[in-house]
């Protein structure tokens, strides 16, 4: 099954895998025809606590579930599941190292319309923060459905942010996957990009791009905590600068992970992402990418500052 | 009857020794949560050594029933009454809180064996419970899940959305106890922020309400834990009125054993009162 959408992807893998097994659990906090978690209800409605709108009380309980041997998904918009939820999450899941997977649905500014209260800018930062945790972005739907499945095999809290809207992938559907582990998707020895998420694909867009001229790297970095500081230096390594791009706040997130890696070898690096402001309500998600700055002609420009 | 009696002397008897304990893990010049452990010491006695299924030999058994101190502060009742049962190695006790001893100032569930559930923050314990009753129910295990709340801590919210899908979820299976002590960190409840009436908002949100006049009597509390197995359609909540400091002269109804710090003086006292 081939998907264009992370939410959907997303959905019925975890459908596809709660059949395997049946220690998984869903909770939700009323978002689930946008989250996809009411596929899961569907097919398990024994299994699928619908928790109201109360995010903590959610996540919270998510904690029991995983003490008593479940593996809880808890889902919402990242805003919240990842925000609101904070607390929850630092006290009653991480500090005890418990094997529950939190959902942050509509991440970044995917979720165009609704504006700064409902985009998450910051939750990378937030999640990263905690120790015991891990950080998935998907860059495609194709990476969604093995980020899923990899999930329910690691044992340990685990959050992944998904995008709201259909793009085509950009990962090949049988390119291996592993949580930890970033992926070169095209080599190159001048500059090198590291990207999560959609910008994944516009990184690919611009090294296309400027191939005439340069030759650019591109490292898709789906999972931003723990981030494998030895490959993304080697990945860095010879090359006359790094260029991150993330749709997310640039303080906290992937480019702060890899500038940090990044901070004693002679590449310098420049950081895309949404620069320290809020979000704001768009009629269309591209335009409002373009807004901030997430697009590829800014990657493009960054790229050739190095050059 | 005489059965009954012999089970009562024996917990008070518990009851005294866990208050040692904790005594003895806060010892002299250490700030230490003593007053809400006593308030709550005689409930957990009944608890561990009486109500609850469990192995101190095999903690790791499904079907037990677990218990969760939300409030967290009161950890050093906890561990005296892990020590008890033989869970913890009582020469731990004097080394609570200090750098890398397996007791913590708050619950931890990596660092303690026989905790369930980290708690500290408060407000949080009733939903761990919640979710640990839902698994109980899910596994079909006849297990119950007891959550020990203050009535300060009613105050945050996260409690009152646990209470509400407890009710949602008809989860007979989970008991709330809250230790009524009328006192909070900085003052009387009444007089800092009122959290009462408790057994109108229960009620209101779906929980079947046992009150205890004395939750320091061991047959009250006994009674209310039997009354609390009889649930079928939904959640219970034991609303006990206790005494701050319980069983400490100099500490009883005291604000400042909230928190806090015993003199040479006092421990031996204390130790003395206990004996």
């Amino acid at each position: 099954m081939t998907y264009n959408n992370q939410r959907i992807a997303y959905g019925e893998t975890l459908v596809r895998l709660g059949r395997e097994n049946p220690d998984i659990v869903a909770l939700e906090a009323d978002l689930g025809k946008s989250t996809m978690s009411f596929m899961f209800q569907e097919s398990f409605p024994e299994r699928y606590f619908e928790m109201g709108i109360a995010e903590a009380n959610m996540t919270s309980t998510a904690a029991g579930l995983a003490q008593t041997g479940k593996i809880p998904f808890t889902h919402s918009f990242a805003v919240f599941s990842a925000g609101r939820a904070y607390d929850q999450i630092r006290q009653t899941i991480a500090i005890g190292n418990l094997n529950v997977k939190i959902c942050g649905s509509s991440a970044g500014l995917s979720d165009f319309g609704d504006g700064s209260t409902h985009q998450a800018i910051e939750d990378m930062a937030i999640m990263r923060a905690i120790p015991n945790m891990t950080v998935l972005c998907p860059a495609d739907a194709n990476e969604t459905v093995k980020a899923v499945e990899a999930m329910v095999e690691f044992k340990g809290p685990c959050y992944i942010r998904l995008n709201r809207n259909n793009y085509e992938n950009v990962t090949a559907e049988d390119a291996p996957f592993a949580i930890g582990v970033p992926t070169i998707l095209r080599e190159g020895t001048d500059v090198v990009v590291f990207a999560c998420g959609i910008m994944v694909g516009k990184a690919l867009a611009a090294a296309e791009g400027l191939k005439e001229m340069l030759s650019v790297k591109v490292v898709n970095v789906s999972t931003v905590k723990p981030l494998d500081v030895e490959k993304i230096r080697k990945a860095a390594a010879g090359c006359k600068g790094a260029v991150t791009a993330e749709e997310h706040s640039v303080i906290g997130g992937l480019g702060s992970a890899v500038a940090q890696a990044l901070a004693d070898m002679p590449v310098p690096v420049a950081c895309i992402g949404v620069e320290d402001e809020f979000g704001c309500s768009s009629h269309d998600y591209e335009g409002l990418l373009a807004h901030y700055g997430l697009t590829t002609d800014v990657i493009v420009r960054e790229i050739r500052k190095f050059a | 009857m005489a059965e009954r009696v012999e089970l009562v002397r024996n917990l008070e008897t518990v009851a005294k020794r866990i208050r040692r304990n904790i005594i003895e893990s806060v010892g002299v010049g250490v700030a230490g949560h003593i007053g809400g452990s006593f308030s709550s010491a005689d409930m957990v006695a009944a608890l561990y050594f009486h109500k609850m299924r469990y192995s101190p030999t095999d903690l790791g058994r499904p079907d037990r029933d677990r218990f969760i101190l939300s409030k967290g502060h009161v950890a050093i009742l906890q561990y005296a009454a892990l020590v008890e049962a033989g869970i913890v190695d009582r020469k731990e006790l004097k080394k609570t809180k200090t750098i890398g001893s397996c007791l913590q100032g708050h619950p931890d569930v990596m660092k303690t064996p026989g905790i369930e559930a980290g708690t500290g923050s408060l407000g949080q314990g009733l939903s761990i419970g919640l979710g640990m009753a839902l698994a109980q129910r899910l596994d079909g295990q006849d297990a119950k899940t007891y959550v020990l709340m203050g009535d300060g801590e009613l105050a945050e919210g996260q409690i009152w959305e646990a209470a509400m899908a407890a009710a949602n979820f008809k989860v007979s299976n989970l008991v709330g106890i809250v230790d009524r002590n009328r006192l909070q960190a900085t003052g009387r409840i009444t007089e800092r922020f009122n959290t009462n009436p408790l057994n109108a908002k229960w009620k209101a949100f779906g929980w079947e309400v046992i009150e205890v006049e004395d939750g320091n009597d061991m047959p009250q509390l006994l009674e209310a834990l039997e009354k609390a197995d009889k649930a079928e359609t939904g959640p219970t909540v034991i609303i006990m009125d206790t005494v701050k400091g319980k069983g400490l002269s100099f500490a009883e109804n005291v604000v400042g054993f909230h928190n806090g710090m015993l003199t040479q003086e006092q421990y031996d006292l204390a130790m003395a009162e206990l004996a």
